[in-house]
Parts: structure tokens; C-alpha cells; sequence
């Protein structure tokens, strides 16, 4: 289905381009390398997982000599490894970590549970529908952040107002991709279990649920995503603790390597959660037939 | 030659089915009177818009008909029920399930103790060949496996009736003569009332002991034709005079008939 297979060439480890010069001699090519265009060429995973590292080798060399001539007042990765050495060690860099998953996994974990149900509601009833469209689509068009400062006016400065933005996050992107899985759902397939005696409650439960899981899915991947990009933001904003509080503190006493610390673990983590999403997600939609 | 039993199966009374779309309603069904024998193995042909699959369709209650209503074993259907099993053209298998869950379905459904769904689920699979894939998914079949699995899956509900619409039209030639040769041999052992929905010609005197034709605009019983060639249809049946002969009269049934000419001009 679609919205995986998107994603998944997302995820793709390399783009296309880079594989054309397919160098190294002691990898044999396909049989059908001949005939295909270079685009098309299958490299085996190795190869594939070699490039990946000399590119972040490469990066990380790139970076290295630009804060070495010190053009850009940039600390280097070595500098930025001292630091996030020390930041681990004295346990800023556990608790900060700590604040924002949290953070991040209650707001998620609210907004997907709820999102199931609001967009099957929306996908099976048209009166649902009706009511709830509306305001999906209006809060969907309004970035979360920019409600922080009324739900920071209604709710305080304490860990409601930030958990309440990245629940928004994940329960908007949760919400229409569940919604559209339930629309989709083959008719077909409805009607096989209908004449096999499923009333509603069986045909919800055991058609409608496993056939838009894959929707689900990416819904929540998304919703992840969105979620982790909300709480770094909105922890810039009176918080005692976080990855995104942490960059703001150091951005005051110029200390670049702690905000680089920072922005570094913030990527990890995203994309760690991601990648264990996607696991889940290919473990799931296993049954599905992939083009 | 069939038995023709007294007792009727499937009974159309006076169906009309009409459909609004765009605002314009259009009859697909007009008048369509029927009677299905029980255990018999009825064909409807004709050209696409005859509403053949509608009247499928509001055999197994997936339809609510305008006007007039359909009987299966003297009950009026008024929604789909078990009593009555459908195979469809796109397989309809649930892809999340293994061959023997999909199969499973309907028993679960039925609330079967599992070792009698069991007992159940092995014999149907035995029955359409397909007792080594009991594990695989539907992803992992071909085309021709995919839609035994869905005649094991209506079978193992134990319906009185079988309807089947167009359930080898997705199929190449070669497999769908295999594929009607094993349906004739699985209803040879188990006997149920059977409505097969098809627009192969060959196929529906191949398979039936009675072809209805269909004419379109609106959709109505054209004519019916009386397959006399007897059961088990062999492939010497296949290639010779008399199923010819029969071919050639459902042939021009479906290609001549009057409206078809110009609709297609």
C-alpha cells in the first residue's frame, strides 16, 4: 500500500545516485546488471552499509576542518565529545533525556490511543464525520507551537501545557491517516465477512482494525515525529530540565559544544524511535503484499 | 441428466433493482422471475449491464431490491447470512490471515468448538487441494490458489446455497479450465445449489445444467437455455458436437440479441 511503501523509500539507506559508480571489484553484480540501468543495480547490504559509513565519516571529517580553520566560530566534533563526556558524566545529559522522553512518550501515547478511535469514528460514521472534520482540519492547518502561548496563559509554565502541544502533534497526524485507512478499507472485504455472519461489532474489530493498521501505523510514525520535533520547542520555554532547555540555558553563555551535545542526542533519539517504530510497523503489515 | 428435485432453492420474485447516481436513476433489474432448484448448477451470462451480478448481489443480501423480493429455501432475504456463501471475483481473502484462518472465519463466527473448526478447516482444504498452504498467506498464492481458498472458505460454513460471481474471471484460460473442472468435481461431492455469475460463454455451458441469459436495459432474463450433457463433464464433453452446438446457441443468445446491435454501433 501506499503510505508504507512512501515511507520506506524514505528510509531507504542511500539515495539512487550514489551507486552508480559501484567501485569496490570484489562485489559481483547481479546477473540482470547488464541489461538494467545503473540506477536499477542491487548492491548487496554491506555495500550499501560501507557507503553509509564513509559518508558520515566524510561529514564528520568535513566538519572537523571547517572548525579547524575557524571561520565559523564552530566548536569540532572532539570538543563536542569532551563535552557531552562531561555532560553524561556529572548526569545532566540522563535527566535531561529522561525530562524530554517522557515528555514526548505521554503526549504521543495519549494522542495515538485517542486518535484510533476519533478517526474510526470519522471513517465509519458520517455523522462522526460530520462533527469531527471540522475541527481536525482547523487545528491540523495551526502549527502545534503556535498554540504554546494561549495553552501556556490557560494551563501555567509547568508540564501540562508542554505535554498538552505534543499531544496535539501526535494526535492530529494520528487522527487523519486512521481516518483515511478506515475509508479505504476494500468494500470487498466487508461484504466476504458480512456473508460469513459478522455483524458490525466483529466486522469493526476483525476487518476494518487489521485493514487500515497499516495507515495506523505510519499515523503514528508521523505522529512521533511531530511530537519529538514539538517538545524540543516547546521546552525553549520556561522548563526546569530538558534537551531543549539545556541548548537555550548554553545558548546564553555562548556554549556552543553543549548545545551541539544536544542537537546531537535530539537526532539519535529521533531517530531511534523511529527506526523501532518502523520494526514494529514491518513486523505488523507483514501480510501485506509490497510492490 | 440433473435430478431435478421438485423443491426450489432460490426463488426471484418480480425483482427491481434501481440505482440513483448523479441524480439519475436507472433500472438495473426489471421484472426477473427465477427458480433454482435445490442442488442444481445454474449459469447467468450476458453482456456487462445486463445487472447479472446484481442479482447476485440481492440473492446474498448485500442488495435491498425496489420492488419484488428473492427466497432461499422458502425464507425472503433480507440481509447476508451464512445460509448462503459467496465467492467473488477479487478473491476478497483477508490478507492478515493464513490460508487456514480465512478458512477458519465464518466457524469462529459460528461460535465451532476449535477442534471440530479443526476437523472442518483440514477436510475443505483436502477438498480444493490446498492442505500444504494451510500456513501460507494469501500474499504467497497464485491467483487460481487464492480463489480455492475462498470456495473452502464458503464451503466450511455449510451454506445451502453457492453464489459465485465471475470467481475465474481475474484468471489466465488454462487455469480457469482447471479451475471449473476441480468446482465441478468439489460440488460432485458436495452438492449445493449453485448460481454462477460468469461472462465466458464456454464457461457457463461447461459448467451448468442450466444457462440464463441476460439482456441489458434494462436487465432482464433473455432467455434459458437447458444444458442436457451429463455430469461429470468430461473434456471430450468440452470439444465436442453437442457442447458446440449449445455453445453456438448461448453464443448467439448473449451477441445477438436485439438492443446489443446498436449499442454497440
Amino acid at each position: 500500500m501506499a503510505p508504507t511503501d512512501s515511507i520506506n523509500a524514505l528510509a531507504a539507506p542511500a539515495p539512487a545516485g550514489t551507486t552508480q559508480s559501484g567501485k569496490s571489484p570484489n562485489d559481483r553484480p547481479p546477473a540482470t546488471a547488464r541489461k538494467s540501468s545503473p540506477l536499477r543495480r542491487k548492491l548487496s547490504r554491506r555495500t550499501l552499509l560501507a557507503i553509509n559509513i564513509t559518508s558520515v565519516a566524510a561529514g564528520l571529517l568535513a566538519w572537523y576542518l571547517v572548525a579547524a580553520t575557524g571561520i565559523v566560530g564552530l566548536p569540532g566534533p572532539d570538543e563536542v565529545l569532551v563535552r557531552g563526556g562531561e555532560l553524561l558524566a556529572d548526569g545532566t545529559l540522563a535527566e535531561d533525556t529522561a525530562a524530554s522522553l517522557a515528555r514526548v512518550l505521554s503526549g504521543f501515547l495519549v494522542g495515538s490511543l485517542l486518535a484510533i478511535p476519533v478517526g474510526f469514528l470519522m471513517g465509519w460514521y458520517q455523522v462522526g464525520r460530520a462533527i469531527i472534520e471540522p475541527w481536525v482540519q482547523f487545528f491540523r492547518t495551526i502549527p502545534p507551537l503556535a498554540l504554546l502561548p494561549l495553552v501556556m496563559v490557560t494551563m501555567g509554565i509547568g508540564e501540562m501545557p508542554k505535554i498538552f502541544v505534543i499531544f496535539l502533534a501526535a494526535f492530529l497526524s494520528c487522527v487523519i491517516s486512521t481516518y483515511q485507512g478506515v475509508v479505504s478499507v476494500d468494500k470487498t472485504l466487508i461484504n466476504a465477512a458480512r456473508v460469513l455472519g459478522a455483524n458490525s461489532m466483529v466486522i469493526f474489530g476483525r476487518v476494518v482494525i487489521p485493514a487500515s493498521s497499516p495507515f495506523i501505523l505510519v499515523g503514528m510514525r508521523i505522529g512521533l515525529g511531530a511530537g519529538w520535533a514539538t517538545v524540543v520547542a516547546a521546552e525553549l520555554i520556561a522548563a526546569p530540565n530538558g534537551l531543549g532547555m539545556r541548548m537555550q540555558q548554553a545558548q546564553q553563555f555562548y556554549d556552543m559544544p553543549t548545545i551541539l551535545v544536544n542537537v546531537i542526542v535530539i537526532g539519535i533519539l529521533g531517530l531511534l524511535m523511529d527506526r523501532l517504530l518502523l520494526m514494529i510497523e514491518a513486523h505488523l503489515t507483514r501480510w501485506q503484499e509490497r510492490r | 441428466m440433473t435430478t431435478t428435485t421438485q423443491k426450489t432453492m432460490i426463488r426471484f420474485e418480480d425483482l427491481r433493482q434501481e440505482f440513483t447516481l448523479t441524480g439519475t436513476t436507472f433500472t438495473a433489474l426489471d421484472g426477473v422471475n427465477l427458480d433454482i432448484a435445490d442442488g442444481e448448477f445454474v449459469t447467468v451470462v450476458g453482456p456487462s449491464g445486463c445487472g447479472k451480478s446484481t442479482m447476485l448481489n440481492a440473492a446474498a443480501g448485500l442488495l435491498d431490491p425496489t420492488a419484488g423480493r428473492v427466497m432461499v429455501d422458502d425464507r425472503e432475504v433480507d440481509g447476508p447470512s451464512p445460509r448462503t456463501g459467496v465467492i467473488f471475483q477479487q478473491y476478497a481473502l483477508f490478507p492478515w490471515l493464513t490460508v487456514r484462518k480465512n478458512v477458519e472465519f465464518g466457524l469462529e463466527l459460528k461460535k465451532v468448538p476449535a477442534k471440530e473448526r479443526r476437523t472442518v478447516v483440514d477436510h475443505y482444504l483436502e477438498l480444493v487441494g490446498l492442505s500444504r498452504f494451510a500456513d501460507a498467506l494469501p500474499k504467497e498464492l497464485s491467483g487460481g490458489m487464492k480463489q480455492r481458498c475462498a470456495i473452502a472458505r464458503a464451503y466450511a460454513v455449510n451454506p445451502e446455497i453457492l453464489l459465485m460471481d465471475e470467481p475465474f474471471g481475474a484468471l489466465d484460460a488454462l487455469t480457469r479450465v482447471h479451475m471449473q473442472e476441480q468446482l465441478l468435481e468439489t460440488w460432485t461431492k458436495e452438492r449445493r445449489t449453485v448460481m454462477f455469475v460468469t461472462h465466458d460463454v464456454d464457461e457457463s455451458v461447461f459448467l451448468a445444467s442450466r444457462v440464463i441469459v441476460m439482456a441489458a436495459r434494462p436487465g432482464r432474463i433473455y432467455k434459458e437455455i437447458k444444458v442436457g450433457l451429463p455430469y461429470p463433464r468430461t473434456e471430450e464433453m468440452r470439444l465436442s458436437d453437442e457442447f458446440a452446438k449449445l455453445r453456438a446457441e448461448v453464443w448467439a443468445a448473449v451477441y445477438h440479441q436485439p438492443g446489443v446491435a446498436e449499442a454497440h454501433q
